[in-house]
């Protein structure tokens, strides 16, 4: 076999592979849409507002309900010291809020 | 056509043999370019499926909150309030939210302690998310003692667990009822934490939001639109999570193409030579580099995908878990639903195979337009 047709039929394999991915994850979806549900029902239940990934710290608990300047609380010169503080960006202005 | 089929064919021939000459650089710099794409392809997908996650999950978050704010700080609301909210028009309904954090030394972590509206829960009995049950090792049935605001002992019987598939919203909760709430954080019985509102028309919810701004100058209102955005933008191409990864790979990629585009070693300028004295066209020469940078680019990105996608939706994401928890002690044992846009795809394709391959074209096309003797010399 020349090393052409060894490297086309790996790259045809690899993209065979890519649309398996494809299919793959439109049937993960599906199968997680109970549980989305489920979630949704307990956000609308309870009335809840965030997601619970980040929970060191309240405005990385509740980014969507923590102040402008949550990440100076405790004076204005106190710098984030929570790790999560790198992944969770300040409010922005584009933001909107009233 | 099927000569210029035939041609391509052996071009990739002599680049593969040309590539397996030096495996050592060839192989290195294929696993680099891999980790660069694996590292991109990673971030991208598990962000994607944390943001679709996101709105729809909170697409059922209330439609306005009303925050007092104190000094700047949130402040307990008064549930007078409600009376100069009632005359808003198009105010459905409002109640009180009650709910707040408590750190727990016991576990090292913060819980988030709420009143459901809509659940019964008896006093002295709790129901707790599956975060604060691994963090204590506590089951149905179980006490949990906790020392309250005013210091005194609690002990709170479990009564259910909040269901292991909504831990991505629940994981921290603990839900009490009202009398307890407030006797453990001493809040009087006319405060809340916060107003919950619903509006008859979805249309009005701005308008709203600007008469409560209004009337009640010290509170904030926060839209459920605002709560999309704020998730939308936490997990969006340009902040947070994907911009310290991305900052780094780019740079890193950066270098790379530049270090490759930059020049050419004395062999491969020789090589050049002698092919082109053996009667090698300029066109042939960069079409047989084209296919050198594209056959490293080209499995650099289908090995970091499809490496990427394994890590992410079948192996719950590893990689990530020491950046993701931070401090934090109660992260939700989630795995990240499955989602992969086309679009995304294509656009990492475009931004890691393209550049790469223009970038080892250039030097090639300078070394072949000169005559061959003096690239030889």
């Amino acid at each position: 076999m020349r090393k052409s047709d060894r490297f086309l039929s790996g790259i045809a394999l690899a993209s065979a592979l890519l649309l398996l991915a494809r299919l793959d994850a439109d049937r993960g979806s599906r199968a997680a849409d109970k549980s989305i549900a489920a979630r949704a029902r307990l956000v609308a239940e309870l009335d809840l507002t965030d997601l619970a990934l980040f929970t060191e710290a309240r405005y990385t608990r509740h980014p969507s309900q923590a102040d402008r300047h949550s990440a100076f609380q405790d004076h204005p010169l106190a710098l984030d010291h929570f790790p999560t503080g790198s992944l969770v960006p300040a409010p922005g202005r584009d933001q909107g809020r009233p | 056509m099927r000569t210029f089929l035939r041609r391509q064919r052996y071009l990739i021939d002599y680049s593969l043999s040309a590539l397996a000459r030096r495996p050592g650089k060839h192989l290195g710099l294929l696993l680099v370019y891999t980790l660069i794409v694996f590292l991109l392809a990673s971030v991208l997908l598990f962000t994607q499926s944390l943001r679709r996650e996101a709105a729809l999950v909170l697409a059922e978050s209330p439609e306005v909150i009303l925050q007092r704010l104190v000094a700047g700080r949130h402040d307990l609301m008064p549930l007078e309030y409600l009376d100069r909210i009632g005359r808003i028009r198009g105010v459905r309904e409002t109640y009180g939210r009650l709910w707040g954090y408590f750190y727990d030394p016991a576990a090292r972590a913060n819980y988030t302690l709420m009143v459901p509206r809509g659940l019964d829960i008896p006093p002295g009995e709790i129901r707790i998310g599956f975060g604060i049950a691994r963090a204590r090792g506590l089951d149905v049935g179980d006490y949990l003692s906790l020392r309250s605001a005013r210091g005194e002992p609690f002990s709170f019987r479990i009564s259910a667990l909040l269901s292991h598939e909504t831990e991505l919203v629940s994981s921290d909760l603990m839900l009490l009822a009202e009398p307890d709430f407030r006797r453990f954080f001493a809040i009087p019985e006319d405060r809340v934490t916060d107003f919950v509102l619903a509006v008859s028309n979805p249309r009005e919810v701005r308008k709203v939001a600007e008469k409560l701004s209004l009337a009640l100058p010290d509170t904030r209102p926060i839209l459920r639109e605002e709560i999309l955005r704020t998730y939308d933008a936490l997990f969006g191409w340009r902040q947070g999570l994907v911009l310290v990864l991305l900052a780094g790979a780019v740079l890193a990629f950066v270098i790379f193409a530049w270090d490759r585009a930059s020049g050419l070693s004395g062999e491969e300028r020789r090589e050049i030579g002698i092919l082109k004295s053996l009667g090698w066209e300029t066109g042939d020469v960069l079409r047989m580099k084209f296919w050198e940078g594209a056959i490293l680019s080209l499995t650099a990105f289908f090995l970091g995908y499809l490496l990427a996608y394994l890590q992410v939706f079948h192996l719950s994401a590893f990689l990530f878990d020491p950046v993701l928890k931070g401090w934090a002690v109660l992260y939700p044992d989630f795995r990240p639903v499955p989602y992969v846009d086309g679009l995304q795809v294509a656009t990492l394709f475009f931004f890691t195979v393209f550049p790469y391959t223009v970038a080892t074209i250039v030097p090639i096309w300078r070394a072949a337009v000169t005559d061959p003797d003096a690239v030889m010399r």
